[in-house]
């Protein structure tokens, strides 16, 4: 029973992942970006959740929601500004800037806020300690629960997003050939501030997530960006679907691991991550897709 | 008639080379014009300078009266240009029906779904399958069709014909009279001369970046033409 336990953990912790790392899939699948700032967005986003329910005293999940806008532009604003300039200057200068990026954000939440550990626990209700048992070795937790049905709407919805609507064709497209985009009448910087604006959104959720299963200080990005980046990669990359089933692959992992030994949690996360990058790109003959 | 589109010096340059020298050419509307040149003569690029996928290095590029050298390529679409790029370009994970819908830029005009459909009915069947299932044929067909969905004023085509059996230009070439037979603005990079001639009212000969030779192509010599071509006499 406590395999099957280790599993349905691991499936909620792995939704998590998925929702951290939904954002750096839909950078990478449209723009080719690797985003390594994705992890500090997020915490950035805990950081702007946990400020409102500060000032107001209002419930984690109602600040989320008001910080969220603010978010939203900030994505728009970090394309258009940031990203763009650097995706002209060819393949590399994005990721530099972007850890550029994340080193600015870290020092600018370390100034604000203190290297003080926060939590957004407290401020969640209910939510964050109600569970079932439902035998004596399986339990389910209610945020555990809320995070996958979140998770699988969100991972949904982009894929209703993506293969229904126009605008979700125009990201395709533009993700696919930007410079016959343009020549059918797309504009590539609008449909790219928008997926960085969409990719910031989910990174804000992912905060929230976290600050809500535990804590969270200025420099927690780069661990949640290392999670974040597994689950893609184990998904394959570029692939909504698969960064969904990655994030869960990961978890469980983790959780199957934490059975063997407790300290063996993360390490079994990264085998599977080494296992997948192993099998995929077949030792020596690494073959790059054409960018 | 009026002058749809005027082109006064311009030049293209990747890097130190230079694409495009000095070209100056003018499209009044309606005009069906082909442009020809052996490879490498500055044609794809000239068409790509217009459409806005690449930014000239001088000159300027004038559409129904107003300066469109600066503006981004998707402006230029809702303007009324539209440009078949060379390798046809489709999106190859959307539906044949979405590559189209992708593209309607918000022009009225008759041209839509349905109205594609018609002109290429060989696409009907291939509707709701990703344009990277299709064949050269029917991809070429969806190039244009989606070129079409913006009800473009001006129609640019590039190497339509390329990499396709002589069955399928001919077909896609039936479909493309249907077009210019509405009186829509075309001009059309071939390297099939024949063809070139005969489906264009006025013919442009490049020759490393500059025009050579220009005239109705009715009254044009086929030899004059060729040696144009080939550079082997250099008209003064």
């Amino acid at each position: 029973m406590t395999i099957v336990n280790a599993v349905l953990q691991g499936i909620f912790l792995g939704a998590f992942y998925a929702v951290l790392a939904c954002g750096l899939s839909i950078m990478f699948g449209v723009m080719r970006i690797i985003n390594l700032a994705h992890g500090d967005l997020a915490v950035l986003g805990a950081y702007a959740t946990f400020v409102i329910v500060e000032q107001t005293g209002a419930s984690a999940l109602i600040a989320f929601v008001v910080s969220l806008p603010l978010m939203i532009v900030l994505g728009y604003v970090l394309q258009l500004t940031v990203l763009e300039r650097s995706l002209k200057a060819g393949i590399l200068t994005p990721l530099l800037a972007t850890f550029g990026l994340s080193i600015v954000v870290q020092n600018l939440l370390q100034l604000a806020f203190s290297p003080d550990v926060r939590s957004l626990g407290g401020s969640a209700g209910t939510i964050t300690t109600a569970s079932w048992q439902v035998t004596s070795g399986l339990s389910v937790s209610a945020l555990g629960l809320l995070v996958l049905l979140v998770a699988v709407l969100l991972f949904g919805g982009l894929q209703l997003f993506l293969s229904r609507t126009r605008v979700g064709w125009m990201m395709r497209a533009t993700a696919e050939d930007a410079d016959a985009a343009e020549l059918v009448g797309i504009d590539s910087r609008a449909v790219y501030a928008r997926a960085t604006a969409l990719a910031v959104a989910t990174a804000a959720l992912g905060g929230l997530f976290l600050g809500i299963r535990s804590v969270f200080d200025p420099v927690s990005g780069p661990t949640q960006l290392i999670f974040a980046f597994e689950a893609v990669v184990i998904g394959g990359m570029g692939s909504l679907r698969g960064t969904l089933l990655g994030g869960i692959a990961l978890g469980v992992a983790q959780t199957v691991g934490a059975q063997i030994h407790p300290q063996f949690a993360v390490m079994a996360g990264h085998l599977l991550f080494l296992a997948v990058l192993i099998v995929r790109f077949g030792g020596a003959r690494l073959r790059l897709r054409p960018v | 008639m009026s002058l749809l589109l005027e082109v006064s010096g311009l030049d293209c340059r990747y890097g130190l080379l230079q694409a495009v020298r000095g070209v100056s050419l003018e499209v009044a509307a309606g005009e069906t014009v082909a442009l020809i040149g052996a490879n490498g003569a500055g044609k794809t690029t000239l068409l790509r300078a217009v459409a806005g996928a690449h930014r000239p290095h001088a000159g300027r590029v004038i559409f129904d009266r107003s300066d469109i050298t600066r503006m981004p390529a998707h402006e230029r679409v809702a303007r009324g240009i539209a440009l078949v790029p060379e390798g046809r370009r489709l999106f190859p994970s959307l539906t044949v029906e979405e590559n189209l819908r992708v593209a309607a830029a918000g022009r009225r005009g008759r041209w839509n779904v349905r109205t594609v459909l018609e002109v290429f009915p060989l696409l009907q069947a291939r509707r709701h399958m990703p344009a990277a299932t299709l064949s050269g044929g029917e991809q070429q067909a969806v190039a244009i069709g989606r070129a079409l969905m913006s009800n473009p004023r001006l129609l640019l085509l590039d190497e339509v014909s390329l990499g396709l059996a002589p069955v399928v230009v001919d077909a896609v070439y039936r479909s493309l009279a249907d077009v210019i037979g509405e009186g829509a603005t075309v001009v059309l990079v071939e390297q099939d001369l024949t063809r070139a001639l005969k489906v264009a009212g006025r013919v442009i000969c490049m020759l490393e970046g500059r025009v050579v030779l220009e005239g109705e192509a009715a009254s044009l010599d086929r030899d004059h033409v060729v040696s144009a071509y080939f550079g082997l006499r250099r008209p003064a």
